[in-house]
């Protein structure tokens, strides 16, 4: 099966050429979101230009946890999944089982390659009985349309055609409800519905990145501004606001969440060998399910957990006084390296300073006693150099309520 | 051209006529041809120059070896027999206000550790990255490399979504391919067979960094370097051109088709370089490829070196079956200590070492080592800018290297007249601009391109090449560029065809071989060029090799010119202080 197209007419490509002259694409909602820029801070998403804040970062991570907060999404990775042996296909690439996901449902998976090493994680969106959406943060076209073969399904990157923004925080589903997307009401977590826009169809979801109460919309690239704009008239006087990754990051660290690529390496991204991870060292082995049939890396999975030769551990960590660990060495005794700190806040939520690492196993497995982590804190072309304990603790690091009641609250 | 002086001044100061003014005010012809004829042949006259080191050859490696040695105290010559240094890599200038690179025409893999060490930059070498490049294609559109990873991405996605996507895993395995050859070409490669510590700590070391590999990885090195690069990308890509466009890498310079084994091993030759630690990268060399070996002249120069251009070194001069000077083409002889050979195995033991000074096997394997031309060059000064209706105007294509065949197989057809003994009909062509980014080259408005040329056999059909026969091989260039640039013929200043019969009477390489051999597995490592013969020594005592035929192969590298003087200096119980390590790879 050829991908490529030999008969795309010349001139179609020809057409594509001057894209060398703007190195970073412009999302769907760009124009909303230069209106509102005004720190003009930026950062590359996938080769989008994407803001890293919009006017504060801190007030806007506020924004996520007391009001409402908009952030596009569109630049993540999506695939369209579709056809007769669409689950059939999904249950042998990714971890968790496809056939517990009914239609009108999302679940967050993971996929190995054939030694178990963790290929990415992602959302699958079962949009109905055939029809799926994949979402993630790296690449992956070739490794599912080699996994494809022999199986009745199609496999479309759709990353751009599909625009995608997060609504999230207490007051996100009185948004929605205000602009009048009936019955949104109806949704649980990880549910999914169609709802109509503009003569076209949104698809809502009440996911997000937050761990806060919320809701994904994906939306034909035509329709992104307009949805925007249905958006901010009835979020305005609930007051939404757009923000930039870096207080999306302060929200889903508190939520215990990890980022591919920036607290695991991809396996085909790693290029030193020791690097690459299985699911149960980055805190993903609840999703391997060995009862279902057949999937990528469920042998060296299996034959890791029976040897016992899983090396890593992904944990949570609370370290003491309220120096963010961000990139930190982490010791046992302060003297023997057992691993290092790959995200770290002081959380405003829990009051603590918290943090994500990868340890050497048995540390942070058997032995979580006298762990420390050393924090160089750069003050004034000095580095404070500090020695903290930290103690390993269950992750989300916070818990709320709000995210899952049904039907939600207006605040 | 070098200040070292024209070859009769030098040889004056070598015999020691300058310094004995009463000889020559005498002025009593036949006395002093006695004289000189009892200096020759004596060699023990205690006014008798004898060099610790004579280097045979300025080419990049012998200037690296030289100033290697002479940095560690020794005092070394130079033989070259051009008016001119440089070899291979040269800048010379054949027509008023351009400068060509005539052979080698860009840099990557010239090691950062030797510029460092021999101070070049201090003597004036500068390198400059430059900016991807373009596949033509037939239908007139192109394929472009960028820099940016998303623009590249964007550029696949418009032929193939699907390979855009796979250019990562191959990125990540050419990279950790690479990160593991690249620590081995600053170091001597261990003999198997031998029993000394440091051998064994050598294969040890290889070894452990081979273990430090994963099984998949293992198993990709060994494929890597057996497979032919045409089997290799189509385990990644399905486009044509696109793999094309990397397959290019696995035959240059190289007398293979893509569809041979061992050419997988050729493309991660040139990946493996790179400017200011970008791994892969490639740049002009600011006033040419001669800035290279210009800045490597001066450093070793400034620390008390002699180069004696126009000294073409007829036979190594050998008593005894120890090296012990250099008989020049004109008859004079110069003496040193040791003698290191920059010119190829070939050259150096088929024609600098009379056969009766060498063991049968050594001398059979130097025969049947693998070196075959396989290409030309063709530099041409140009009045504008060329245009190619293909690409927009502002592309950035224009400062990188531009290709016209833009598939695997078309390459293999120009390979198949390689075979027949003939230049490609549709040959394949790596074209750059270097002006576009260096001012040096060319007046303003006008440009210097530079175009390497595959397949160009050492024979036509058989015979010696003619003038006609490389006119027409020159002609078959142009028309191809013609074909893709409207108007090219008439921006035309001036021209400079090359073909593998120019390449060795000019440069010295046997035929025109621009590595000093094939890079194939079979003469990689210990292979290379003679199994028992990969450390720089020879059978003969006293005389070392340092050229591309040498550990780690060619290239302007510089590598197996500081191997060699790291070995030398070992066998002199010298200190090599002075030689960087090769930089971490981390």
């Amino acid at each position: 099966m050829k991908h490529s197209d030999p008969n795309k007419l010349v001139s179609v490509r020809a057409g594509q050429q001057g894209h060398f002259r703007t190195l970073r694409n412009s999302t769907p909602f760009q124009a909303r979101i230069d209106a509102l820029m005004r720190t003009d801070e930026w950062y590359t998403w996938a080769g989008c230009k994407a803001p890293s804040s919009i006017w504060d970062e801190e007030l806007e991570y506020f924004a996520i946890r007391s009001q409402a907060a908009l952030f596009d999404i569109s630049p993540m990775i999506k695939y369209h999944i579709e056809g007769k042996e669409a689950e059939a296909f999904l249950n042998r690439v990714t971890l968790r089982n496809v056939a517990k996901l009914k239609p009108g449902r999302v679940h967050y998976t993971a996929w190995c390659n054939d030694e178990g090493h963790v290929l990415d994680d992602g959302t699958l969106f079962r949009l109905s009985r055939e029809r799926f959406r994949l979402c993630c943060q790296e690449r992956h076209l070739p490794w599912l349309l080699d996994s494809a073969i022999g199986f009745d399904v199609t496999v479309t990157e759709e990353t751009e055609a599909i625009a995608g923004l997060a609504l999230q925080g207490p007051t996100s589903f009185a948004v929605l409800r205000d602009a009048g997307f009936e019955g949104v009401d109806q949704l649980k977590v990880f549910d999914l519905a169609g709802f109509p826009h503009e003569g076209g169809s949104v698809t809502i979801s009440r996911t997000g990145f937050t761990g806060d109460l919320g809701y994904e919309l994906f939306v034909d690239r035509k329709l992104a501004l307009s949805l925007w704009d249905r958006l901010w008239r009835a979020g305005e006087p609930r007051g939404l606001r757009a923000i930039g990754y870096a207080a999306l990051n302060r929200a889903r660290l508190e939520a215990g969440l990890i980022v591919a690529n920036a607290d695991f390496v991809t396996a085909e991204h790693a290029i030193r060998a020791d690097r690459v991870r299985m699911p149960d060292e980055i805190g993903l082995g609840f999703m391997v399910d060995l009862e279902k049939p057949h999937f990528n890396g469920r042998r060296a999975i299996q034959l890791a957990r029976t040897r016992g030769t899983m090396r890593h551990i992904l944990v949570g960590l609370e370290i003491e006084g309220n120096i963010p660990a961000e990139h930190a060495i982490v010791y046992h005794r302060g003297k023997r390296e057992v691993g290092l700190v790959s995200a770290a806040i002081w959380s405003p939520m829990a009051k603590r300073n918290i943090a994500l690492a990868s340890l050497e196993r048995p540390y942070g497995d058997t032995i979580t006693g006298d762990l420390w982590v050393e924090i160089y804190a750069m003050r004034e072309l000095r580095y404070q150099k500090l020695m903290k304990r930290a103690k390993v603790v269950p992750r989300p690091f916070i818990k709320l309520e709000r995210r899952t009641v049904s039907p939600p609250a207006d605040f | 051209m070098r200040s070292a002086g024209s070859g009769d001044c030098a040889r004056m100061n070598h015999l020691g006529l300058a310094t004995f003014p009463w000889l020559v005010s005498r002025a009593r012809q036949n006395c002093v041809t006695r004289a000189v004829r009892a200096l020759e042949q004596g060699g023990t006259d205690k006014h008798m120059k004898k060099w610790d080191a004579i280097v045979i050859g300025a080419g990049h490696n012998g200037l690296v070896n030289a100033c290697y040695l002479q940095r560690a105290g020794l005092d070394v010559l130079v033989l070259e027999k051009n008016e001119w240094i440089g070899g291979a890599a040269t800048s010379r200038s054949l027509t008023p206000g351009f400068l060509y690179s005539n052979c080698s025409y860009v840099c990557s893999l010239f090691r950062p550790e030797i510029m460092r060490d021999l101070e070049l930059p201090r003597f004036g070498l500068q390198v400059i990255s430059y900016e991807g490049g373009a596949v033509f294609t037939q239908d007139g559109d192109y394929l472009a490399n960028y820099r940016d990873h998303d623009a590249h991405r964007r550029e696949f996605a418009r032929f193939s979504p699907r390979d855009a996507e796979a250019y990562d895993r191959y990125a990540r395995d050419v990279t950790r391919q690479c990160r593991f050859i690249q620590p081995l070409l600053m170091r001597t490669a261990a003999d198997p067979t031998s029993f000394r510590p440091r051998d064994i700590s050598e294969l040890m070391y290889l070894g452990k960094k081979f273990a430090g590999l994963g099984a998949t990885e293992m198993a990709d090195t060994l494929r890597f370097w057996t497979m032919s690069i045409s089997d290799f990308l189509d385990e990644y890509f399905e486009t044509d051109v696109i793999k094309a466009n990397f397959a290019l890498s696995g035959i240059i310079g190289t007398a293979l088709g893509p569809m041979s084994p061992g050419t997988a091993y050729v493309l991660l030759h040139h990946y493996m370089g790179e400017v200011d630690g970008s791994v892969g990268a490639w740049g002009y060399a600011r006033g040419g490829m001669g800035a290279v070996t210009k800045a490597l002249a001066a450093s070793f120069e400034a620390s008390g070196g002699t180069i004696r251009t126009g000294a073409e070194v007829d036979h190594v001069l050998i008593r005894n079956g120890r090296a012990e000077g250099a008989v020049l083409a004109g008859g004079e002889e110069i003496y040193g200590k040791l003698v290191i050979s920059n010119a190829d195995v070939k050259r150096t033991f088929l024609k600098l070492v009379e056969a009766k000074e060498l063991p049968d096997i050594f001398l059979r394997r130097v025969k049947n080592f693998k070196m075959r031309g396989s290409s030309g060059k063709v530099n041409i000064a140009l009045d504008s800018m060329p245009e190619f209706p293909a690409l927009p105007k502002d592309s950035p294509v224009y400062r990188g290297d531009m290709h016209f065949t833009d598939s695997v197989e078309r390459m293999e057809r120009g390979y198949d007249d390689w075979k027949a003994g003939r230049w490609s009909a549709d040959p394949f062509l790596d074209m750059v601009i270097p002006t576009t980014l260096d001012p040096t080259m060319a007046p303003p408005g006008k440009h210097f391109m530079s175009c390497f040329v595959q397949y160009c056999p050492p024979k036509v059909e058989g015979r010696e090449w003619t003038d006609a026969d490389r006119d027409a091989f020159g002609e078959t260039v142009i028309s191809q560029i013609a074909d893709y640039s409207p108007g090219f013929r008439d921006r035309i200043v001036h021209m400079e065809v090359r073909t593998p019969r120019e390449l060795e009477a000019e440069v010295g390489l046997t035929e025109g071989n621009i590595f000093q051999g094939e890079l194939t597995f079979d003469q990689l490592l210990f292979n290379r060029p003679v199994p028992g013969y990969a450390q720089y020594r020879s059978p003969v005592g006293g005389l070392y090799m340092c050229g591309s035929s040498t550990h780690p192969g060619g290239g302007v590298m510089g590598a197996p010119g500081r191997n060699a003087a790291a070995e030398i200096l070992r066998d002199l119980s010298r200190g090599t202080k002075h030689m960087s390590p090769a930089h971490d790879v981390i």
